[in-house]
């Protein structure tokens, strides 16, 4: 059964990854074992794949590092689920496919012990017994995550304009 | 009905008449900017540049600046890597390590201009609202598409009115107002819009603007922007940007805002950001006499020429006490060798002060000031989150740097205004 790790308001992205480690840690396998490392000690070792992240308001505040997105994305999080999220982190996880599900009831509806299942399809969320929809992006921004990120949508533009 | 400033830039550099909150707009940005962590974004595309090249020369501005020089092999391998990819693809704007941290770099070099489109893989790259350009951070995935492609998405934001009236009290700067303002809205407060700063903004120095655009990101802003006058088109000619060069853009008077608020300036008194969020901001009576090891002058939020001079009118003549480290971080080489030729730099020196090389430095807690468990850091950077200076049990408290030159002298934190020359 899949975790739900929760936390607080303005989780800033300097607990979510130290800054300290930026410019010597850039891919997955370097990241995991700090990640949340000065928020949650316990977190890196045992994260599961499907586990929930849920946390307060402007999740992912203060600097424009990608560790964090790309990090939570290797490490199998199925979605963070917040009551908001700063403008920076929301575009890296788009780019990065991190799925991110803004929908404050369900922060609120949470209780220790629930489960925390989605259907990202469908734009709902079920907390325990209760259930929330939340609203779709935009289709500009569902294309890319439809490509498995930025950098392959990218690519896929370079190489059709290319044969053209 | 009027248009907001990011309404009518984003209209503009989109060819459409004109744009609405909430719609996403395509656009090709005129500068892209990264840093040390350009050997990241590029590594990421590596294959693809070889294959397609970068989508244009003029567009990538790289400035080495947060961990300089190299503290590490890992650094210099980063390093040199960047350097390798700017000869090989001809990017054109390259500064090297000591010239500075890359936010004045864009400033102080012209290449952040009124009516400019700016993205940087860098939070703080919101500091050019200050000369009327609407810059705003990515992350690094995004900064490597760019280079590909030259062209992003934006999101064009809804926005906020600040209006300032009047000006500040002797001992009480432009870092004070900020921080009282991210203080009322929050660390969110301002979060994916664009703060505009309107009233009287012609009061403010560019030094001071900078410092404010400079903060933005700390309530979240997507870009902070002042409008562009008679100090703006001199600092521009200094920096080798005639008028001709630039259009610039401002809201017009009936535009429709999200939020308005008005500040008294003179009604502004020094405070501190106390640990650990930028939003936990008190008037500097609730924590004057605290405590402090490390006291950090400068970045790239308050590491201009006329922030040393200030700390130097503090300071000049007299011992900082004893037990006080005191780092002087100056934002670029051309602002270090200005405050060595005007004094200010020497009179800190002889007070005590430690000098860096300009760049990013502590900052970010990778190397030079790092604190150790259980200390105290009072600095004029722009964040104090848990770890920020390489420690998690470290404290971080911000503030001006008059308040952090008057505190130095006392080994703890002290209103400037009772050590300011009237």
């Amino acid at each position: 059964m899949s975790n739900v790790w929760r936390y607080g308001d303005d989780i800033n992205t300097d607990m979510l990854f130290p800054g300290k480690y930026t410019y010597s840690c850039s891919k997955a396998e370097q990241i995991l074992p700090h990640l949340l490392e000065d928020l949650d000690p316990r977190f890196a070792a045992d994260v599961r794949p499907g586990d929930v992240l849920l946390a307060g308001k402007n999740f992912g505040c203060g600097s424009s590092r990608e560790q964090p997105a790309l990090g939570l994305r290797a490490a199998g999080i199925e979605a963070v689920v917040a009551k908001s999220f700063a403008r920076i982190f929301f575009r890296a996880a788009i780019n990065q496919g991190l799925l991110l599900v803004e929908c404050p009831d369900a922060v609120d509806a949470f209780r220790e012990g629930d489960t925390v299942e989605l259907d990202p399809a469908a734009g709902t969320i079920r907390v325990g017994q209760r259930s929330f929809s939340f609203p779709s992006l935009p289709e500009e921004i569902l294309a890319i995550r439809r490509a498995g990120g930025l950098l392959p949508y990218a690519r896929a533009k370079l190489k059709s304009r290319h044969k053209n | 009905m009027g248009k907001t400033f990011a309404e009518k830039l984003l209209a503009r550099k989109t060819g459409k008449d004109s744009v609405r909150p909430g719609e996403i707009v395509t656009v090709r940005p005129d500068h892209l900017l990264s840093h040390d962590n350009t050997a990241a974004i590029v590594e990421k595309i590596a294959d693809d540049l070889a294959e397609f090249g970068v989508a244009n020369r003029d567009l990538h501005v790289v400035v080495l600046d947060h961990v300089v020089p190299a503290s590490t092999e890992k650094d210099a391998e980063n390093h040199k890597a960047i350097r390798q990819y700017v000869a090989r693809y001809g990017v054109q704007h390259f500064f090297d390590v000591g010239a500075g941290v890359c936010h004045q770099i864009m400033v102080e070099r012209g290449l952040a201009r009124p009516g400019a489109l700016i993205v940087g893989s860098d939070s703080h790259t919101c500091m050019y609202g200050a000369v009327g350009a609407f810059a705003t951070g990515i992350d690094r995935t995004e900064a490597s598409a760019l280079i590909l492609t030259g062209q992003t998405w934006l999101r064009v934001p809804e926005s906020i009115r600040i209006e300032l009236c009047g000006g500040l009290r002797p001992g009480v700067t432009a870092k004070d107002l900020i921080l009282s303002i991210i203080g009322d809205l929050g660390a969110d407060g301002a979060n994916y819009q664009c703060v505009e700063f309107h009233g009287d903004t012609d009061r403010l120095s560019i030094d001071e603007r900078l410092t404010m655009a400079n903060m933005g990101i700390e309530m979240g802003a997507k870009a902070a922007v002042f409008n562009v006058d008679a100090r703006t088109v001199e600092y521009l000619k200094a920096a080798g940007v005639p008028p001709d060069r630039y259009q610039p853009v401002w809201a017009d008077a009936d535009a429709v805002y999200a939020q308005e608020r008005t500040y008294e300036l003179a009604a502004i008194g020094p405070v501190v950001a106390r640990p650990h969020t930028v939003d936990n901001v008190v008037p500097i009576e609730q924590v004057e006499g605290t405590p402090i090891d490390q006291f950090v002058l400068g970045t790239c939020t308050n590491g201009r020429t006329s922030d040393f001079e200030l700390a130097a009118s503090i300071l000049r003549g007299k011992r900082i006490a004893s037990g006080a480290r005191l780092l002087l971080l100056p934002a670029s080489r051309e602002i270090l060798k200005e405050t060595m030729a005007s004094g200010a730099m020497g009179a800190l020196l002889e007070a005590g002060g430690m000098l860096l090389p300009p760049g990013c430095g502590p900052c970010l807690g990778a190397h030079l000031g790092v604190l150790a468990g259980g200390e105290r850091c009072l600095s004029t950077s722009n964040r104090n989150f848990k770890g920020r200076m390489g420690c998690a049990k470290a404290d971080i408290f911000l503030a001006s740097p008059a308040t952090v030159a008057a505190s130095a002298l006392h080994g703890s934190i002290r209103d400037p205004r009772k050590e300011v020359r009237q």
